[in-house]
């Protein structure tokens, strides 16, 4: 059900002569355009709107693209490949690299994956943290799409105000992991660290403001005819294609594929949490838009009820051949002191097998595939990243679009060129 | 603490405790060998069978390929593992799908046919394991550059480089 186009630019009424123009153009054309008509466009690898080093080869006859090959691979930071020669605790901040805007997601997904290999209970107090920082880490994620989305666009202060909020829980993130962005929060057994008492105070106080902030983005775009017609239409996928290009996550939601790993396939006690998954069946740029405008709310939902119910415990599983031990006990046990210091040197051994875990990243399925061998380091880690798929949809999406419609798509999808080029 | 004698290791096993799963029911022939581990299934398929054998999955309704990868046992043989991992939305279930091949002979079928995602996945492969899929449309390296000698994921390509 792709909607109208002619209802949405809005010309044909201002200007009937424009009428024949629109019948006679590339898109409406019967025959494909031959060679030596079409044109081919290089968008990249450095362009404002790619947030990234990602190279677009566009076919364009005119201004309409016929043709579209993403070309990646600029960043390759073999990280993979690293990690097969590291202990699997030293693991954990490579994963935070691979996706700058969700590293506690990544940590948590690779942490899952170690953890099932090992078969390590978590203590439920771990397990509330870790949804409560990832729920925070989704917002912050959305947040920067939406800001980067409307500057792409041209709506510059939304960009400002998202950034402003992402700044609010980039603060909360270095009380609790001591960094903003590489946070290397989340370990394997739990948590690095137990968080500040006053934060959850802090945290309280922005999901309190959060909505109303929400609605300040909302009412600044959603009144703003150009961001209404840059968006709606644009970027059409079908349910089906997106099922058959990998598409996961907001993008996959958006068109109409009510999928969502935390609550069909529970991981780290989202079972026990209450929210809804927003799906819209329109699947254009619009769609993924509301998406993910309803998953903020949601999100703080899921936030606040992690708060409420945050119960007493340890924040690490009851395993001291694994975890390293506190401060306080490795200076006054000499049993502690031992295990801190053969995990460091040696790093603790993983049953052999094979696991995958999957979680709902911020911009969609990721999956960790680690392989053991029975030693202290990973065989073989393997990320399967959301943005990488979607990518394959891009040319679909944009196909018969006008090419200043690219930049809009590419907002959509809300890609890291971290987590592509692995 | 796990215990990896909880797991149920070979075809026959596997599809005697597992008779209702719908991957089981769909792979009843073309199975080589089988293992439910760790809450996972994993079905090995013999490499001239994987393209029926994902057609036989999607029909049974995993429907959603979520990725291609593989894994290199050098010096061992069979040397390489391609793991597919394939879900389905609606049974809200996991499937992996393993293919082994030689380390003399790395090829095999696309898979590009019935899931057109597989493009960029079996690319991947190809580029980091030098593994040979038949009938893709566009073999060509994705993340290293095209003149770029070896294949970087090999466990016998050094961390550093051959330079």
């Amino acid at each position: 059900m792709t909607p109208p186009v002619e209802e949405l630019t809005g010309v044909a009424a201002i200007d009937p002569g424009i009428d024949d123009l629109i019948a006679n153009s590339a898109r409406n054309r019967q025959n494909p355009p031959s060679k030596d008509q079409t044109m081919i466009i290089n968008m990249g690898p450095q362009h404002p709107s790619t947030h990234g080093v990602l190279r677009l080869v566009i076919e364009v006859d005119g201004e309409t693209i016929v043709g579209l090959a993403p070309d990646i691979g600029y960043l390759h930071t073999g990280i993979e490949k690293t990690c097969e020669a590291k202990f699997y605790q030293q693991v954990v901040p490579m994963t935070d690299r691979i996706d700058y805007l969700c590293p506690m997601t990544n940590n948590l997904a690779y942490c899952l994956a170690v953890e099932k290999l090992l078969g390590l209970e978590i203590p439920e107090r771990a397990q509330y943290l870790r949804v409560l920082f990832n729920e925070l880490t989704r917002i912050q994620s959305h947040l920067v799409w939406l800001g980067t989305h409307a500057m792409d666009i041209g709506a510059l202060t939304v960009f400002l105000y998202c950034f402003r909020e992402r700044e609010d829980l980039l603060r909360i993130f270095e009380a609790v992991a001591g960094q903003r962005m590489m946070t290397s929060y989340v370990r394997v057994g739990g948590l690095s660290l137990e968080p500040p008492r006053d934060i959850y105070d802090k945290i309280r106080t922005f999901l309190k403001n959060f909505p109303a902030h929400v609605e300040e983005y909302e009412g600044l775009l959603q009144t703003n005819p150009i961001w209404m017609n840059r968006l709606k239409g644009v970027g059409y996928l079908s349910a089906a294609d997106a099922i058959a290009l990998g598409v996961t996550g907001p993008p996959l939601r958006a068109s109409g594929v009510d999928f969502d790993v935390r609550r069909d396939m529970p991981y780290s006690g989202y079972e026990k949490f209450q929210f809804n998954v927003p799906v819209s069946d329109v699947g254009d740029v619009w769609a993924r838009y509301i998406v993910r405008m309803q998953e903020f709310r949601e999100s703080v939902k899921i936030c606040l009820q992690a708060l409420d119910g945050l119960p007493e415990g340890h924040i690490v599983a009851d395993a001291p051949k694994i975890i390293l031990p506190n401060r306080e006990q490795m200076k006054t046990q000499m049993e502690s002191l031992i295990h801190h210091f053969k995990i460091v040197t040696e790093g603790f051994g993983v049953p052999a097998g094979e696991a995958t875990s999957s979680v709902e990243a911020p911009h969609g399925m990721m999956n960790y595939y680690v392989v053991s061998d029975g030693t202290a380091k990973p065989y073989r880690v393997h990320m399967r990243n959301p943005g990488f798929a979607t990518l394959q949809a891009l040319e679909t999406m944009c196909k018969g679009r006008l090419l200043a419609d690219v930049v809009a798509v590419i907002g959509s999808i809300d890609i890291v060129l971290g987590e592509i080029d692995r | 603490m796990y215990d990896p004698a909880s797991a149920i290791k070979g075809k026959q096993a596997v599809f005697e405790a597992h008779p209702e799963n719908a991957a089981v029911k769909a792979l009843a022939d073309l199975a080589t060998d089988a293992k439910f581990d760790r809450a996972e299934l994993t079905i090995t398929v013999a490499r001239e069978s994987i393209v029926s054998a994902a057609k036989a999955v999607q029909q049974a309704g995993y429907n959603f390929l979520e990725d291609v990868t593989a894994v290199d046992w050098y010096p061992s043989e069979p040397r390489f593992q391609i793991s597919y991992s394939i879900l389905s939305h609606k049974l809200k279930e996991r499937l992996r799908l393993v293919v082994r091949l030689d380390g003399e002979d790395a090829s095999l079928d696309s898979i590009t046919s019935v899931w057109p995602s597989a493009n960029f996945y079996e690319r991947e492969v190809f580029d980091l394991f030098g593994v040979h899929f038949g009938g893709h449309p566009n073999l060509r390296r994705i993340m290293m550059p095209e003149d770029w000698k070896g294949h970087p994921l090999r466990k016998d390509y050094p961390v550093e480089g051959y330079r």
